[in-house]
């Protein structure tokens, strides 16, 4: 009998085996399915295969010329930002009715966004894709973007990007995760309840310097300790009671209890 | 007396003793008896996190600059190099980011006042479930009341030292509700503030506020809320061997020391813990104040909850313009008329409550909430009350946590804030009730062992022990209130006695409070009860029989 | 519960009803349980152990305290920011660590100490009433009222009256000394920055004036009067004079809102008519204002009417028009206070 089969009623043994078989099965599904696309591939722009898209997709709230419904507003004018912004975080299309479009899984292919772009693109000159060097972070001030940022966005979505509410069930999103092109084009569009900070209210520049606020705060560790999800007194009366009190009232008990 | 040896222990007790009477001293106080359980502790969380707070306080005043004058920060935190910022909120910045140590001592200071707010609050409903503010006890919960007020008030005041944009919002609240004062509001704000909002007096004025004067006062009250402890002796929970004229404990010298002295350490210890590794109040991220932004997540601390909630639920049409003069009740009654009311109401609960049982007896033994079901539901009455509006205050963070509508939660607490609580107070004065019944059921029919017996009829029932004298004594002792009797309004000539309004007033106030009661179980009744039930085995029962032949109240 | 010695059969007592009392009698002290410590020396031991392990603890907390605040420099100077908040960060931890086991080493052995190695017999002491005795109280009046005689009070009301006099009258000065902790209001509530013709600048750095063509429907941009900077007490004027600038379609301009206002741009003050937070949250499509610290809700369609909240009145509105070069400018004051409602507000 070998050395492992001599072990094999040992009590790791079945986690051992479970963790194995996670494993497994959780590369073959990752080799199987499509990879997600690159950031900066090489896609095209096919105004006619968007035109196809659109009408699969879009037109039956937007209209079939992107005119408008009731329910849904004119994409004329809304430009390629818009629609790499919309699309490209899953808001669009829309898979269901509620007081907003929330952050979704995306359910096109970079390309189908690209093309998709291209089409409202041509429909009437509108807020074009930023390039990669025009939401560099490296370029940006964050001191200047913390100003920007406090005074223009803090309101709505936290001084930290955590997000806030607004009214009748609609939120300003945390901006954690956010990718800088999608922040940039938030900006420059005004989706859903955003209001529309173009580039001669906030220019490029500023765009920047926010884009580099938001990059460094997310990326800089909390020197006080665990962050308690950076949305204020909320959640430090929160840990107070539970934390504070829980562990003092521990040790309250021990106090007085009787010895063994 | 002669010292007769000569090591330094006697040496100091000489000394001491020959010019303050130590020995004096010792023999009084070493001894005192205090009793034992753990919700005696929560006064003591409050007041070591007290000293925890005039302890690491003293450190942040070595570095922290009260002065609203314009400085440029040129620190390592980038996200604000080069900005313009108050020099308090520089000063800070600099403890925090470059003083070893300080950002520790700062978290632990914030850290400390929020437990110490906590542990009042607590400690405070502690008091009041078990009628420890009864007589002559009445004094030390007036005291303890204004202690809790000063706590919050100190608060807020402390975490809007730092000038930063959260606080200083609050500030602008503070300001805005001052405003609001009828007829002299804006001449208090332009006293309080020095002028205008902001303006540059307000930071150094309450940093004086807050550093001395406060401390000050809650010192010499905790110092005689703790006198009047040692005077009154403190409270105990009843029990076998406990009665109302004796303290059952252990000695202050050694075992108090030891305990009450470790958990001072303990109290400490464990707020250092959260310093170390909770993030509070981390002003970096709000930047320092400026009247012309804000950050969504706008509260005050967790102990201001309640005024700002209050404030969130009020409609705006209560604020009413006439003559050229514009009354505020909006926030009038939300920020100065409620807490207002619920002072009062708490400072005088003792005497309410007093004169509605007419006893004049002092009491040192606790009662079981439950023995006192309308005491218990007012009280939870007023927690809920408290806690719905505390909720209010973080409605936009509910919102965005439970994806619900900012508005329905309003509407929702507009009306919860006045059904909810007297709903509760039914529903606790039945469940003391209930539990009351429970206790009786115990003492006569005894404890249920979940031992299912069958008998050779083929009968089966649950085996229950009785319950020993001792566990049986705590839930018998308890003395019921009866409704007080007074003469009526008018005597049989039809006149009116004097004070009869008043009397018919504490009559029904004295009927609402005892007339729905359960009365504990009697020897005779118990005797009656084991006389029906054949169910009761013989199961040793408690070293002292239950009924004792011949009278005596047990002195043991 | 029932572990006790004593087969005293509760359910056997014969009862002699007249003997019986009306209450049940207080059973005493229970029987003293011993603890480990108290019976064997060897757990006495171990519970001495445990106590000054506990306090050796506390020693390598201090230890350890005191190694991290020299070894962890906050000198950031060669550091990247990363780098500097996650050192910051280590220092807090490490000095905070050990602060905490350095006092909970101490505080858990004391109360170990206390709960397995002192003496845990219960005992007792007996309370006197808080009252003196009827003879204490009789001679504590009578002290009082041989020391009134002897003060002469009663019988010399001139003295009374004129003490009441001197002691009503002296607090007075601590009040009116508070005088000059401020000045008076004036009319500095109910007037802002913002003159005729003043130029409308981006609140932000570097600032710089707008034409109307910069804003489309749907932009808001937060503004400053210009020069607002240069006053004396510029945080003071911004709490009153902030502005937000809203471009949306021009039919939907509220009709007594549309004289002050530029092809569809209409400009609100900021500061909340509540109790003075920035009203600073705007929502494009629905065209409300939001005021994130109590949830007043102004529409910017009804002239910024209140549609939900605590806040009663509507936002001021600030009548705008175009310089000679196009920038856009304030064409009045404000026509009322902004801000907090206050009681001579009018």
């Amino acid at each position: 009998m070998t050395a492992l089969a001599a072990r094999r009623r040992h009590p790791l043994a079945t986690a051992l085996l479970v963790l194995l078989g996670l494993v497994i099965t959780g590369a073959a599904y990752a080799a199987v399915l499509p990879g997600s696309a690159d950031a900066a591939g090489t896609v095209t722009q096919d105004v006619a295969a968007g035109r196809k898209l659109f009408l699969a997709n879009c037109s039956t709230c937007h209209g079939k010329n992107a005119e408008g419904r009731k329910e849904a507003p004119s994409l004329i004018g809304v430009g390629a930002a818009a629609v790499d912004f919309q699309v490209g975080t899953g808001r669009m299309p829309l898979a269901q009715n509620g007081p907003q479009a929330p952050q979704a899984p995306v359910r096109l292919t970079d390309q189908e966004i690209s093309d998709l772009a291209a089409y409202v693109a041509s429909l009437a000159p509108g807020p074009a894709i930023p390039d990669a060097a025009a939401v560099d972070p490296s370029t940006g001030d964050p001191s200047r973007g913390t100003l920007i940022f406090r005074t223009n966005c803090a309101m709505c979505h936290g001084a930290a990007g955590k997000g806030g509410a607004l009214t009748r069930g609609k939120y300003a999103p945390s901006l954690t995760g956010s990718t800088n092109t999608h922040i940039y084009e938030a900006m420059v569009t005004g989706p859903q309840s955003m209001p529309v900070f173009n580039d001669m209210t906030i220019d490029p520049q500023a765009k920047r310097d926010v884009i580099a606020y938001l990059d460094t705060i997310n990326q800089t560790p909390n020197p006080g300790g665990l962050s308690l999800g950076r949305i204020g007194p909320v959640s430090e009366g929160l840990v107070a009671w539970l934390v504070g009190l829980g562990l003092l009232l521990g040790f309250a008990v021990w106090l007085g209890a009787k010895s063994s | 007396m002669t010292t007769t040896s000569t090591s330094p222990a006697a040496g100091v007790g000489n000394y001491l003793d020959e010019r303050i009477g130590a020995s004096k001293l010792t023999k009084t106080f070493a001894r005192k008896i205090f009793p034992d359980h753990w919700s005696f502790m929560l006064g003591e969380i409050a007041l070591y996190s007290f000293i925890i707070l005039l302890l690491t306080g003293t450190f942040l005043t070595f570095f922290f600059i009260p002065s609203t004058g314009v400085t440029t920060y040129t620190g390592p935190y980038i996200p604000l190099q080069g900005q313009e910022v108050s020099e308090a909120f520089n000063s800070t910045m600099k403890l925090s980011f470059e003083v070893r140590g300080g950002l520790l001592l700062r978290q632990i200071h914030h850290w400390a006042a929020l437990i110490f707010v906590v542990a009042t609050i607590v400690h405070m409903f502690r008091i009041f479930f078990t009628g420890a503010f009864r007589k002559p006890r009445e004094l030390n919960w007036m005291i303890g009341v204004t202690l809790a007020l000063l706590a919050i008030i100190e608060g807020f005041l402390g975490y809007s030292l730092p000038d930063d944009l959260l606080s200083g919002n609050g500030l602008r609240i503070a300001n805005g509700i001052v405003l609001a004062i009828p007829v002299v509001g804006s001449y208090v704000s332009f006293f309080l503030f020095g002028g205008e909002f902001p303006g540059e007096a307000f930071i150094p004025r309450i940093y004086t506020i807050h550093v001395l004067l406060i401390p000050g006062i809650m010192l010499a009250l905790i110092t005689f809320h703790l006198i009047l402890v040692v005077v009154h002796k403190h409270t105990q929970y009843p029990g076998p061997g406990r009665t109302n004229d004796n303290v059952v404990g252990y000695p202050l010298f050694p075992i108090y020391t030891a305990k009450a002295g470790g958990f001072f350490f303990i109290v400490f210890g464990v707020t250092t813990v959260m310093a170390a590794f909770f993030t509070v109040n981390p002003i970096w991220l709000y930047g320092s104040y400026d009247p012309s932004p804000i950050g969504a997540g706008a509260q005050p601390d967790f102990y201001m909850g309640f005024l700002d909630g209050a404030v969130r639920l009020m409609p705006g049409f209560t604020e009413i313009t006439a003559f050229g003069y514009t009354l505020s009740l909006n926030i009038a009654i939300a920020a100065l008329v409620m807490p207002g009311i619920i002072t009062t109401a708490a400072i005088a609960y003792p005497a309410i409550e007093a004169w509605a049982t007419g006893d004049k007896r002092e009491h040192h033994l606790l009662d079981r909430p439950r023995n006192v079901p309308t005491r218990t539901g007012l009280g939870m009455m007023a927690l809920t009350f408290y806690v719905l509006l505390w909720i209010s205050g973080g409605n936009d963070i509910i919102a965005t946590h439970l994806h619900a509508s900012i508005n329905d939660i309003t509407y929702s607490l507009r009306a919860l804030v006045f059904i909810l609580p007297p709903l509760v107070y039914v529903i606790t004065k039945r469940i003391c009730l209930g539990l009351q019944r429970k206790d009786r059921e115990k003492v006569l029919h005894g404890r249920e062992t979940g031992r299912v017996f069958r008998t050779e009829d083929g009968e089966v029932f649950e085996l229950h022990a009785p319950l020993s004298a001792e566990d049986r004594w705590l839930l018998v002792q308890f003395e019921n209130n009866y409704p007080v009797e007074l003469e009526p309004a008018t005597d049989a000539s039809g006149v009116r006695r004097p004070h009869g309004l008043l009397d018919g007033m504490r009559q029904k106030l004295s009927r609402f409070y005892f007339e729905d009661r359960v009365e504990p179980v009697t020897p005779a009744e118990l005797v009656a009860a084991q006389h029906h039930g054949h169910e009761e085995l013989s199961a040793s029962g408690g070293d002292k029989p239950a009924v004792t032949a011949g009278a005596g109240t047990s002195t043991h | 519960m029932s572990n006790n010695n004593d087969d005293h059969d509760d359910a056997e007592i014969t009862p002699h009803e007249q003997q019986l009392p009306d209450r049940f009698v207080n059973p005493g002290l229970p029987a003293h349980q011993h603890r480990m410590a108290d019976t064997d020396p060897k757990a006495a031991k171990r519970a001495e152990r445990q106590v000054a392990t506990l306090f050796t603890l506390s020693m390598a907390g201090t230890l350890l305290l005191l190694i991290a605040y020299f070894a962890v420099k906050l000198e950031y100077a060669d550091l990247s920011f990363y780098e500097a908040a996650n050192r910051l960060r280590l220092s807090n931890q490490l000095l905070g660590g050990g602060l905490a086991i350095a006092l909970l080493g101490i505080g858990a052995g004391a109360v170990h100490w206390a709960k397995t190695l002192m003496p845990d017999e219960e005992r007792v002491e007996y309370r006197h009433m808080q009252r003196g005795t009827d003879e204490e109280r009789a001679d504590a009046v009578s002290i009082l009222q041989q020391g009134a005689d002897e003060s002469g009070i009663a019988r010399r009301p001139l003295i009374r009256n004129t003490l009441i006099g001197a002691m009503a009258l002296f607090p007075i000065p601590a009040l009116v000394l508070l005088r000059d902790t401020g000045p008076m209001p004036g009319n500095k509530l109910s007037t802002t920055f913002w003159k005729t013709g003043m130029r409308i600048e981006r609140d932000q750095p570097g600032g710089g004036a707008l034409k109307a063509s910069d804003l489309t429907i749907g932009s808001v941009v937060h503004v400053m009067p210009e020069g607002i900077e240069k006053t004396e007490h510029p945080l003071e004027e911004r709490a009153k004079a902030a502005v937000l600038l809203i471009r949306l379609e021009e039919d939907l301009i509220a009709a007594e809102a549309e004289p002050g206002s530029y092809h569809g741009i209409v400009a609100y003050s900021k500061i909340c008519t509540h109790v003075g937070c920035p009203v600073a949250l705007y929502e494009q499509r629905t065209h409300h204002l939001l005021c994130p610290c109590h949830q007043s809700t102004f529409d910017v369609t009804q002239n910024c009417k209140v549609i939900f909240g605590p806040a009663k009145r509507p936002l001021p509105q600030l009548a705008i028009t175009v310089d000679a070069e196009g920038y856009l400018v304030a064409k009045a004051p404000f026509s009322e206070a902004v801000g907090p409602s206050f009681w001579e507000r009018g």
